[in-house]
């Protein structure tokens, strides 16, 4: 693994997520988060060589979207390059900018991830995944009651419904520190029983409480060259690596053998190459993609490349809450806010502002010197990602 | 060539229900024409245009114009036009008609509507036309009925 060269995050920007923006049109919102990031990075659209667009693909419900919001990304007259691979296409985005910039062939990229999930159909966008002759008339969308069921069976009910509860608030209470997240409930630790009792049930064990919202939202990160990031911004947020791992529809294609899920190589093989061997210990934060809290509990004995035993702890000792070894998702996470389009690089964006130490209330307290950001989407795709306070140095 | 009779082909029907959040920018040019029968566009100072339909933020130096109203004529030139000569459910008049790009007087960018008024084989480009208004408002650009000549 080595760079060309250094790429360094310079400009954060995000609009104000919520269930419904119909005071904006689609240019419009995204022209929120666009200011917002060009102020950040104290830069003009003059000084922009490339705009990267992306939105997950039938949830925005018109053609050519990257077109159709020139008004408001201000790529008219730029280079413009669509990107659009799912729940990950945030992170996914972040990659390319970085590519972008890292070759040479750029020195200022400016990736917008976006969507308006009230206009668009996300069921049609999502059922399409699966093979018409044998999978699509079986298949739900993204909802699914799995996660829940395999931490009950693993922990048993009592201990992994608790688990997956304190998760929820520990959320909730990290977005009420997030004037940009969408749900700030409110919730305490002693609601925990009743919340999950009153709340609906969505599939098996999952509950309404424990799933993520449907949000409005666009986020923009703005990516410089190391001479040009250090030229504009005091403390850059610079691209380490990133690795992109996926794996075939059908979970069981190959027998009943037991699997290394995306989460696990992909932690795997970008620790490894990195030379960090407790993640738990080396990382300062980490903006997980959690699509429910059940996922949420699930994921991080494969992310942190620990046992599930060791996982659970972190979550009863509140270690993944701000001030912890390991804050999780200081902004929130997917829980509190999900515009899918946005979501992945929201993560990066959120993991970028922690490093600046811009991130507002939601800073976790203390030297921010490697962030970790990971993106997912259907039907098993991860993209992790790895960012530092120091530049990068590489060697032959 | 095999005979391909022993292949499905799978039929599939995808409901694609959505909505479009016009924003408040979009909405007022609409409603201005729905309630005054006026036709308003957003202007930037600094470029020196006038926009039609309005676009809150100015396409060519991207400041923002959202509260920058103004009131235009409701005569303009057709900059460009295209005959419609076959029948189609949803088409809002039967064929042919004519739909054509118009340019208000004092805007700087066209829209597109229907002219009638004119026989089809005498249309042209250039030709002088005034916004003729809906008496029965739907809340939608259909609310200018079409333009005819002025």
């Amino acid at each position: 693994m080595k760079k060309n060269r250094n790429v360094g995050i310079v400009g954060v920007g995000q609009s104000a997520f919520s269930s419904h923006r119909e005071d904006v049109n689609q240019p419009e919102l995204i022209n929120e988060a666009v200011n917002e990031a060009l102020e950040h990075a104290g830069i003009t659209l003059n000084d922009v060589d490339c705009v990267v667009h992306g939105n997950m693909e039938l949830f925005e419900m018109v053609h050519q979207p990257d077109m159709w919001h020139t008004l408001g990304t201000g790529a008219y007259g730029k280079e413009t390059i669509r990107v659009t691979t799912g729940g990950t296409t945030g992170a996914t985005l972040v990659c390319v900018a970085d590519n972008l910039v890292a070759s040479g062939m750029h020195d200022v990229v400016m990736a917008i991830g976006f969507e308006k999930l009230q206009e668009g159909n996300t069921t049609a966008g999502i059922t399409n995944m699966s093979d018409p002759l044998w999978g699509r008339r079986l298949q739900t969308g993204a909802l699914t009651g799995v996660f829940a069921q395999k931490a009950i069976d693993k922990y048993g009910e009592e201990k992994a419904k608790k688990a997956a509860m304190k998760y929820r608030i520990i959320m909730d209470k990290h977005a009420m520190k997030n004037p940009k997240a969408h749900r700030r409930l409110g919730l305490e630790f002693d609601e925990m029983d009743t919340l999950a009792e009153n709340s609906p049930t969505l599939v098996g064990d999952l509950k309404m409480i424990h799933m993520c919202s449907q949000s409005d939202g666009a986020c923009v990160v703005i990516f410089a060259s190391e001479e040009k990031a250090k030229e504009i911004c005091k403390q850059p947020a610079w691209i380490k690596d990133h690795i992109t791992v996926h794996r075939e529809e059908a979970y069981c294609a190959f027998g009943d053998a037991p699997h290394t899920t995306t989460h696990e190589y992909a932690a795997q093989k970008l620790f490894k190459r990195n030379g960090i061997t407790s993640p738990v210990d080396e990382l300062d934060v980490f903006e997980m993609y959690d699509p429910s809290c059940w996922w949420g509990i699930d994921w991080i004995s494969e992310f942190m490349m620990i046992s599930s035993d060791e996982a659970m702890k972190l979550i009863e000792d509140d270690e993944i809450m701000i001030g912890g070894k390991i804050p999780f998702n200081p902004s929130g996470g997917v829980i509190a806010s999900n515009p899918i389009g946005a979501t992945a690089m929201v993560r990066v964006a959120e993991a970028a502002l922690q490093i600046m130490g811009d991130a507002g209330e939601h800073q976790v307290p203390g030297e921010v010197n490697q962030a970790l950001a990971s993106g997912f989407g259907g039907v098993m795709w991860t993209v992790l990602l790895l960012l530092t306070k120091e530049a990068p140095v590489w060697n032959e | 060539m095999d005979s391909n009779n022993d292949s499905f082909v799978v039929d599939g029907k995808l409901a694609l229900p959505y909505q479009y959040f016009a924003g408040r920018t979009g909405s007022r040019f609409i409603i201005a024409i729905r309630d005054e029968k006026k036709i308003k566009g957003l202007e930037c100072k600094k470029c020196n245009k006038v926009y039609v339909p309005p676009r809150a933020t100015c396409e060519h130096c991207f400041c923002d114009i959202k509260d920058n109203w103004v009131d235009l004529d409701s005569t303009g030139t057709v900059t460009g036009f295209t005959v419609v000569r076959y029948e189609e459910p949803h088409h809002p008049v039967k064929a042919p008609f004519i739909q054509a790009l118009v340019k208000l007087e004092g805007a700087d960018t066209p829209f597109v509507h229907i002219v009638q008024g004119v026989p089809v084989d005498e249309m042209k480009t250039g030709l002088k036309v005034k916004a003729v208004f809906a008496e029965e408002t739907t809340t939608t650009i259909m609310d200018i009925s079409h333009f005819e000549p002025a």
